[in-house]
């Protein structure tokens, strides 16, 4: 059995796993049930001044038949007294002295106020700290929320406020709705943030009632834009994630949060430098009850890789990120469709014809009339076996050797000497 | 057996009509089904199970790419998950609770993907069951039906030394000799029955209590004792000819077939079948696979007092089987040579005064006397108690129907040392409800034997007041 505990930024935690700053993480009794279902780490809905929600707070986007596979909601901070929330977290963090419980906060750009929430929170016992420079939604209109995570040198001095009073480990969150996720991040480090989670929620506007003419979700006849998260917004994460893992001045572990429904997901953001994973979504969805197998999925699949400890994956394929430049340019791979599995339902042959580079013609061979993929033209681009529906019918096949490899770099580069490939 | 009447059928033909009546999915088919499956909370499926197994849970694992937690969750609150991944009355339980048949009339195909995640625990060896460090106490298994080894694989997972004693020559007990073939082959039972021994379990077969053993040695080898017996014979008709060439207690026509050596097998042209349970079904099914031309089924109620499900007999009407209703047997008659069946001689019943069951009872139709030509006659009337044995067993008692009385949550007989449970106890049920009740015994010999309370997965489904505050299993 593999060992699942970390050490985030000083914060020891039993498992991976935490649960993100949101609904599921309101007061105290939820936390508490989440702790008993296996969950590591929690981060309190972000407390500040309490807020007053709307009723309609949520949208989504199904795929098909499948239910809310992007999430959107235009709910604000804790609506509850800090006092209350205060004391709910000093009471679960004694009984569960083993477990991360990590404090949001968000509070009006003044060191003062910043000044007292920390100290306030820190007397609770808790873990950590989370500041929630992410919120792209009435927060982000009154000067808070994502307002400072677009601003790097906003990020760098709020960021400094906290460190001046706190004692515990101050984690930023970051907002994706940025051009870049590096300078802010680095702008968090810099003002001293011993560790940094991300994304928060994504901008969007969910789809609209093609009867009312309103879009989602509906507020008296009117919308407002909101945060975007689940299983969508995974790949979004995910990059961003793993440039700052292999930003050299990202020297700080991650907490990374996006899309995480299944043990895969978790291993994924792991792999690709996150320490801690949150979730949200996936359990607004099923229930804290998914925990379960994230935990014994991710546990069966570091004993069968033979990994002893969960730290052994957490970064194993950050070195194996680069920028496009240092790709290998005569790395050469062709499509090969298995005609004993193929059904004859012909995607790869449309696809490649109108989405490619035709070169999957169907021809009839003694068995039946079959897409065959002309090698030579084949320019290896995955299409068809993304869209194939039979598991193992197209696999990609690689034709060279790998003695040869060239970069854009190399290819373009006006000094003679050869640049090593990353 | 009839050396007149040879099945028309090839051994390929008869191979065919033998093959899986429910093929495993495909990897594409698993997939898809699981990602179908919701994910309720508290689910009716698990509820509807008698072992209660986490089945939205085992479902999800399938969908996340973790066949081994899938297999463990099945395994772990039914340690014949295999068994009745086949053989379970899915439409009636699990399948028949699904919230889908509400929602799209089409139900998630659970018993498949159970066995689509077992098949890959055993493909690849995973043991997802582990014996329990040795606590120097010993228990001996009476019977290795899926009772026998339900309790014996929570026994050991507990760290007792267990030793399970089997009077045939193979384990798995009717999980082996009495499922119908084209549901599971021998080779399934035979798997799971390994598992068994894999976690440190004894298996002695070929070994009767009574006979090798006595009751006396039993009591005195160890410290406590499961009795996982099953049923007897199958009862006798009481008419004339009853011991003629040609009849057959049904549960020895199904052991021949499961042996798939075909020639060994005794069917004839025109094969009766009296009975109307599971049993009946699984006897006239095989006999028409087998290649009988006419196969009957002699039932003395109706339709609707079938005991058989309304699964199994729209098989049987799939398989062309005739059924005659209100119809008893009264004589078999013997041909020329006075020793061979050749006919059998029946009445048309009506129903009468309801009897002790409540059941109107059937009442014979005077001057309704008919007869048909057959060579076989099957018996599926339903197998008799062991009133014999467990009467050579002080302070253990039968109720008036011959099963063992046992205390509800423990499965305690009237002896301390002796539990039961399975066919036995309830009087012939499916091996699922034996499989639970080999659970329920584990735990009740532990709590006996150490003072200890455990719960097993799936020992009981949780009150609905307490899935207000529910833990993760």
């Amino acid at each position: 059995m593999a060992d699942l505990s970390v050490d985030f930024a000083g914060i020891k935690s039993p498992n991976p796993f935490w649960l993100a700053s949101a609904p599921p993480t309101n007061m105290g009794s939820m936390v508490e049930r989440a702790f008993d279902a296996g969950w590591g780490g929690a981060v309190w809905k972000t407390l500040g001044e309490p807020i007053r929600n709307v009723c309609s707070r949520l949208a989504a986007v199904d795929y098909g038949p499948q239910r809310m596979m992007g999430l959107n909601n235009i709910e604000l901070i804790t609506d509850r007294p800090l006092e209350v929330n205060l004391r709910e977290v000093r009471e679960v963090k004694r009984k569960y002295p083993k477990h991360a419980v990590i404090v949001s906060l968000m509070v009006e750009s003044r060191r003062e106020a910043w000044h007292e929430i920390v100290k306030r929170a820190e007397d609770t016992g808790c873990d950590g700290f989370e500041l929630n420079f992410g919120c792209p939604h009435g927060m982000s209109e009154r000067g808070m929320g994502a307002a400072m995570g677009q601003v790097p040198d906003y990020t760098c001095m709020v960021t400094e406020w906290v460190k001046e009073a706190a004692t515990i480990p101050v984690i930023v969150k970051l907002t994706p709705n940025v051009t870049s996720i590096n300078p802010p991040a680095r702008a968090a480090v810099r003002g001293g943030a011993d560790a940094l989670s991300l994304i928060n929620t994504i901008n969007s506007v969910m789809g609209v009632n093609l009867d009312t003419l309103v879009p989602h979700p509906n507020v008296n006849g009117m919308a407002a834009h909101g945060g975007y998260c689940g299983p969508a917004v995974k790949p979004i994460a995910l990059n961003m994630v793993s440039e700052l893992a292999r930003d050299p001045e990202v020297t700080v572990p991650i907490s990374g949060i996006g899309g995480i429904s299944t043990w895969r997901d978790a291993a994924e953001f792991l792999a690709l430098g996150s320490t801690t994973v949150q979730v949200c979504t996936a359990v607004m969805h099923y229930g804290y009850r998914i925990v379960e197998d994230l935990i014994d999925g991710l546990s069966n699949y570091l004993d069968d890789k033979g990994f002893k400890s969960v730290n052994e994956l957490i970064g194993a394929s950050t070195p194996r990120v680069t920028d496009w430049g240092n790709l290998d340019l005569n790395y050469k791979t062709v499509a090969r469709i298995d005609h004993a599995k193929c059904i004859q339902c012909n995607l790869c042959h449309i696809a490649c014809e109108d989405g490619a580079h035709q070169c999957i013609p169907l021809v009839q061979l003694e068995a039946g009339r079959y897409p065959v993929v002309d090698e030579h033209e084949c320019v290896g681009c995955n299409l068809c076996y993304l869209v194939c529906p039979v598991p193992g019918c197209i696999s990609m096949v690689r034709l060279d050797d790998g003695t040869q490899p060239l970069t854009w770099r190399e290819l373009t580069s006006r000094q003679p000497q050869t640049m090593t490939a990353d | 057996m009839s050396s007149e009447y040879r099945t028309p059928l090839a051994p390929e033909e008869i191979e065919r009509n033998f093959r899986e009546i429910a093929p495993p999915l495909t990897d594409a088919e698993a997939l898809f089904e699981a990602n179908r499956c919701v994910y309720c909370f508290d689910a009716p499926c698990t509820r509807a199970c008698p072992t209660h197994i986490d089945v939205p849970a085992f479902i999800k694992k399938i969908a996340s790419g973790n066949l081994t937690g899938s297999a463990r969750v099945i395994f772990d609150a039914n340690p014949i998950g295999a068994t009745c991944a086949r053989v379970c009355p899915v439409d009636v339980l699990c399948e028949g609770a699904c919230v889908e048949n509400t929602l799209m009339q089409r139900p998630i195909e659970i018993g498949r993907l159970q066995r689509y995640a077992t098949d890959y625990a055993v493909r690849t060896g995973r043991e997802v069951l582990k014996a329990g460090a040795p606590n120097g106490k010993s228990v001996g298994v009476v019977g290795s039906g899926p009772a026998g080894l339900s309790c014996a694989t929570y026994l050991a997972r507990l760290g007792y030394d267990v030793t399970v004693y089997e009077r045939k020559a193979l384990p798995g007990g009717l999980d082996t000799y009495g499922m119908a073939e084209y549901k599971m082959t021998q080779r399934v039972s035979a798997e799971e029955a390994r598992q068994v021994e894999r976690l440190g379990v004894k298996f002695r077969l070929d070994t009767e209590i009574g006979k090798e053993v006595t009751v006396e040695e039993l009591e005195s080898r160890h410290d406590g004792v499961f009795l996982g017996v099953g049923l007897g014979e199958t009862g006798r008709l009481n008419i004339p000819g009853e011991g003629l060439e040609g009849v057959y207690d049904a549960l020895y026509v199904i052991e021949r077939i499961k042996s798939r050596r075909w020639e060994t097998v005794p069917v004839g042209r025109t094969v009766a079948v009296i009975g109307a349970g599971n049993t009946a079904i699984d006897a006239v099914t095989q006999a028409r696979r087998l290649g009988a031309e006419r196969v009957l089924l002699v039932y003395r109620r109706g339709q609707a007092e079938m005991p058989a499900y309304e699964y199994e007999y729209e098989l049987a009407k799939q398989d062309a089987v005739e059924f005659l209703w209100h119809t008893a047997p009264v004589e078999i008659i013997a041909d020329g040579s006075g020793e061979r069946v050749a006919s059998l001689r029946c009445v048309r019943t009506e129903p009468g005064e309801p009897d002790a069951s409540g059941r109107r009872a059937p009442r014979v139709v005077e001057g309704s006397e008919f007869r048909i030509d057959v060579d076989t006659v099957i018996k599926a009337t339903g197998q008799q108690k062991m009133r014999e044995f467990f009467a050579n067993i002080p302070g253990v008692e039968t109720d008036k129907a011959g099963r063992v009385v046992v205390e509800p949550e423990t499965m305690r007989t009237g002896n301390p040392k002796f539990f039961a449970g399975g066919d036995c106890v309830n009087g012939g049920r499916e091996a699922v409800d034996a499989s639970q009740m080999g659970k329920l015994a584990a735990q009740g010999i532990h709590l006996a034997l150490t003072g200890e309370r455990v719960e097993f997965a799936g020992a009981r489904v949780p009150l609905t007041e307490e899935t207000q505050n529910v833990n993760a299993h």
